[in-house]
C-alpha cells in the first residue's frame, strides 16, 4: 500500500500542476515519514521481504544448507562459523531462521488476505443490507468469536492436517469476524450519508455503491487492521508450529523450531532464543508500522 | 436488571448452539477417523468397527449430533475415548487449575498495567513513560510460549530460584477443597504448601499476564491522558487539590471506564493464552488438556471443553457489561441493546 502511495506521490509531482490538492495517501505517506519507529519498521519488513525472496529463488546463497542434517554438529553453541549455533540435527540456525522468513511472511500476508477478502465482503453485505441478512451473518460471526481464535485454529489444523496452506486457511478463517465487524460498523456509519443517497438516486447498483462509494471510505481503518492482523497471523502461525501442528518437517518455521528446541531448553538455550527473537522482531515491526499508519491517518493524533 | 440478564442469556443460546455445530463439524465431519488413532494403526478392521459401533460413530451424522445435544441437556457430555471417564469429571478435575492461573494472571496484569499506565500518563514523555511504552510493545509482540520458555531458562535453569513447571510438589498437594491450591492450602493453614504453590504459579502467571498487561497499560495511559486534559480536572487543580488526589479521585475514576471493558475482554482471551502457557509449564489445566485431546482426536472431551469455554466467554462478557453499567451511570440496563 505504501509503495502505491509513493508512486502516486511521485506521479502527482511530475504532472507539473502545483495547485492540485494532494491525495489522502500523499498526506499519510508524509506523516508516516515523520514517524521514525514506523519507518525503521518498514525498512525492516522490506529487508525481511528481500531475504524471503532471495532465499526462495537462490537458496544456494546461504552458507549452509538449512535442511541438511549432520548429527555430529548438533547443538553447537553460537560461534564465528555458526553465528546462531546449530539445532538438534546439526543444521545452522541462522540459515534456518533466514529461510523461515518465507513461511512467516507468506502465512502472515496470505492469511490476512483471506480474512480480509471474506470479512470485508461479509461485513459490507451485512451492514449495507441490514435486516435478516445482517442478523444471520453477524450471528455466525458471534459463534466464531465465542471461543478463543487460537482454539478454533488448533481444531481446524487437527482436522485439516499439517502444512503451510492449511495453516493459512485455519488462521485466515478464524480472523474473519474481526474484519466483518469493523467493516459493518463503518458501513452503518456512512450508509445514510448524502453521497450514498445521491448514488442511489442516480441509479447505481448495490454492488457499485458498496465497492465504488462506501468501501474506499472505510479503507483506512481496514488497512490499519490488516497491518496489525499480519502480526497476529504470524504469532498464531508460530503458536501452531510450537504445538507441532504447523508445517511438515523439514520445513523451517520459527514456531516449529521453538517447539522442537523445547526438549533441550537447558542444554541448548540458543535453539530457543533466536527463533523467538525473530518472531518478536517481525511482529514488533508490523505492530509499529500499523500504529504508524493509524496515527498518520488520524489527524487528531498527528497534532498531539 | 434481571430482565436484562435473562435477555442476554437467551441471546447466548443460539450462539452456543451454533458453536456446538461448528465444533461437531470440525471434529466429526472434517477430522480423520479417530479409530486408528485411538486403537493404534495395527488394530484389525473388525476391532475398529466394533469400537466405532460402541461410540455410535457408525450412526448417521445427524443422529450423532442429536445424541450429543441431548447429552448436553442432561448434563452428560459422553466419556473420553482413552480414559473412559465421563468428560464432565475430566474437565472439572482440571478446571480449577486454569481458573487459578487465569485469575492470578489477570490480577497481575491489572495491577501492574493500571499502575504503570497511570504513572506513565502523569509523567508523560519521561523515562517511565518510555519504559511503559516499550513494555507494552514488547508484551504484544512476544509469543507467549517463547516468553514462558525464556522465563524457565532464566529462573529455573540459570538462577535456580523457581520451579520450571507443575502446580505444586505432589507430596504437598491439598486434598479436597475447592481445587484452587492457593486457597485450599491457606484455608487448611499449610503455609509451606501455600508457599510452594505460590512459587509454582509465579512464572506461568507472569508469562500469561504479559500480553494483557501490555494492553491494559496502553489503554490506561491513553485514557488517563484524555481525562487529565478535561476541564473538570483543571478545575480540581485550580481549586488547589493536591495532584495525587486529582489523579486518583477525578482522573483515574473516569479513565477506568474503558479500562474495565478491556480487562474483561482480556480475561476472556486469557483462556486462549492459557492453552499455550499451560503446555509450556506443564500446568495441569483445561487448556493443556484440550490441546492434548485435539491432537489425540478425543472428540467428546474437545466438544465438552469447547462448549464450556464458550459458556465462560458468554458469562464473562455479560459480567463486563454489568460492571460497565454500574460504573457509568449514563448506561441503563436493557436500553443500549436494540
Amino acid at each position: 500500500m505504501i509503495a502505491v502511495a509513493k508512486s502516486k506521490g511521485a506521479g502527482s509531482g511530475s504532472t507539473a500542476t502545483p495547485t492540485k490538492p494532494e491525495s489522502l495517501w500523499d498526506d499519510v505517506w508524509y506523516a508516516l515519514r515523520q514517524n521514525k519507529a514506523a519507518m525503521i519498521s518498514l525498512a525492516f519488513i522490506v529487508v525481511l521481504a528481500i531475504v524471503a525472496f532471495v532465499t526462495a529463488i537462490a537458496p544456494g546463497i546461504l552458507p549452509y544448507d538449512p535442511y541438511e542434517q549432520d548429527l555430529t554438529q548438533s547443538f553447537l553453541a553460537p560461534s564465528s562459523a555458526h553465528w546462531f549455533g546449530t539445532d538438534q540435527n546439526g543444521r545452522d540456525m541462522l540459515c534456518r531462521i533466514l529461510i523461515g522468513t518465507q513461511i512467516s511472511l507468506t502465512v502472515g500476508i496470505s492469511a490476512v488476505a483471506i480474512s480480509l477478502t471474506v470479512g470485508v465482503a461479509l461485513g459490507a453485505v451485512a451492514g449495507y443490507k441490514g435486516g435478516r441478512v445482517d442478523t444471520v451473518i453477524m450471528r455466525c460471526m458471534d459463534i466464531m468469536l465465542a471461543v478463543p481464535s487460537i482454539l478454533l485454529a488448533i481444531a481446524f489444523m487437527a482436522a485439516l492436517g499439517r502444512g503451510i496452506d492449511k495453516a493459512v486457511i485455519a488462521i485466515g478463517l478464524v480472523s474473519i469476524p474481526e474484519y466483518a465487524r469493523i467493516v459493518r460498523s463503518q458501513i452503518l456509519a456512512v450508509k445514510e450519508s448524502d453521497y450514498v443517497a445521491a448514488a442511489r438516486v442516480i441509479g447505481d447498483s448495490d454492488a457499485t455503491i458498496i465497492f465504488r462509494h462506501i468501501l474506499p471510505n472505510v479503507m483506512p481503518s481496514i488497512i490499519v487492521r490488516a497491518t496489525l492482523g499480519i502480526s497476529s497471523a504470524i504469532l498464531d502461525c508460530a503458536a501452531l508450529g510450537f504445538l507441532g501442528l504447523g508445517v511438515q518437517p523439514p520445513a523451517a518455521e520459527w514456531g516449529d523450531m521453538l517447539g522442537r528446541g523445547r526438549n533441550y531448553i537447558f542444554t541448548a538455550p540458543h535453539a530457543m532464543l533466536f527463533p523467538g527473537l525473530a518472531i518478536t522482531l517481525t511482529v514488533l515491526a508490523f505492530n509499529l508500522l500499523g500504529d504508524g499508519i493509524r496515527d498518520a491517518l488520524d489527524p487528531k493524533s498527528r497534532r498531539r | 436488571m434481571l430482565k436484562y440478564v435473562a435477555k442476554r442469556a437467551l441471546q447466548a443460546i443460539p450462539v452456543l448452539l451454533g458453536l456446538s455445530v461448528v465444533v461437531f463439524l470440525i471434529m466429526r465431519v472434517f477430522s480423520p477417523d479417530p479409530a486408528p488413532v485411538v486403537l493404534g494403526e495395527h488394530a484389525t478392521r473388525e476391532a475398529m468397527d466394533a469400537w466405532r459401533d460402541a461410540y455410535g460413530l457408525n450412526d448417521p451424522i445427524v443422529m450423532q449430533y442429536l445424541d450429543f445435544l441431548l447429552g448436553i441437556l442432561h448434563g452428560d457430555l459422553g466419556e473420553s475415548y482413552y480414559t473412559h471417564t465421563p468428560v464432565m469429571t475430566e474437565i472439572m478435575a482440571r478446571f480449577p487449575a486454569t481458573v487459578e492461573l487465569s485469575v492470578v494472571a489477570i490480577l497481575v496484569a491489572s495491577v501492574c498495567g493500571i499502575t504503570l499506565g497511570v504513572v506513565a500518563a502523569v509523567n508523560k514523555n519521561s523515562f517511565i513513560d518510555g519504559f511503559a511504552t516499550a513494555l507494552s510493545l514488547a508484551g504484544v509482540s512476544m509469543p507467549i510460549f517463547w516468553l514462558g520458555v525464556m522465563l524457565i531458562i532464566l529462573f529455573a535453569g540459570v538462577w535456580h530460584v523457581l520451579p520450571s513447571g507443575g502446580r505444586i510438589d505432589p507430596l504437598m498437594a491439598p486434598r479436597g477443597g475447592t481445587g484452587l491450591f492457593l486457597v485450599d492450602t491457606l484455608v487448611q493453614g499449610d503455609l509451606k504448601a501455600f508457599a510452594d504453590a505460590a512459587r509454582h504459579i509465579v512464572l506461568p502467571a507472569l508469562a500469561l499476564s504479559m500480553y494483557s498487561m501490555a494492553i491494559i497499560c496502553r489503554m490506561t495511559r491513553s485514557s488517563m491522558l484524555e481525562t487529565l486534559g478535561e476541564d473538570y480536572v483543571r478545575t480540581a487543580r485550580a481549586k488547589g487539590l493536591p495532584q495525587g488526589k486529582v489523579t486518583r479521585r477525578h482522573a483515574l475514576r473516569n479513565a477506568m471506564l474503558p479500562v474495565t471493558t478491556v480487562i474483561g475482554l482480556q480475561f476472556g482471551s486469557l483462556l486462549g493464552g492459557a492453552m499455550l502457557t499451560e503446555t509450556v509449564f506443564a500446568w495441569p489445566g483445561i487448556g493443556k488438556y484440550v490441546v492434548d485431546c485435539i491432537l489425540k482426536s478425543d472428540f467428546p472431551v474437545v466438544q465438552g471443553a469447547v462448549m464450556l469455554i464458550g459458556i465462560i466467554f458468554v458469562v464473562i462478557n455479560l459480567v463486563v457489561d454489568l460492571i460497565y453499567a454500574r460504573l457509568d451511570p449514563r448506561i441503563t440496563y436493557g436500553k443500549e441493546e436494540g
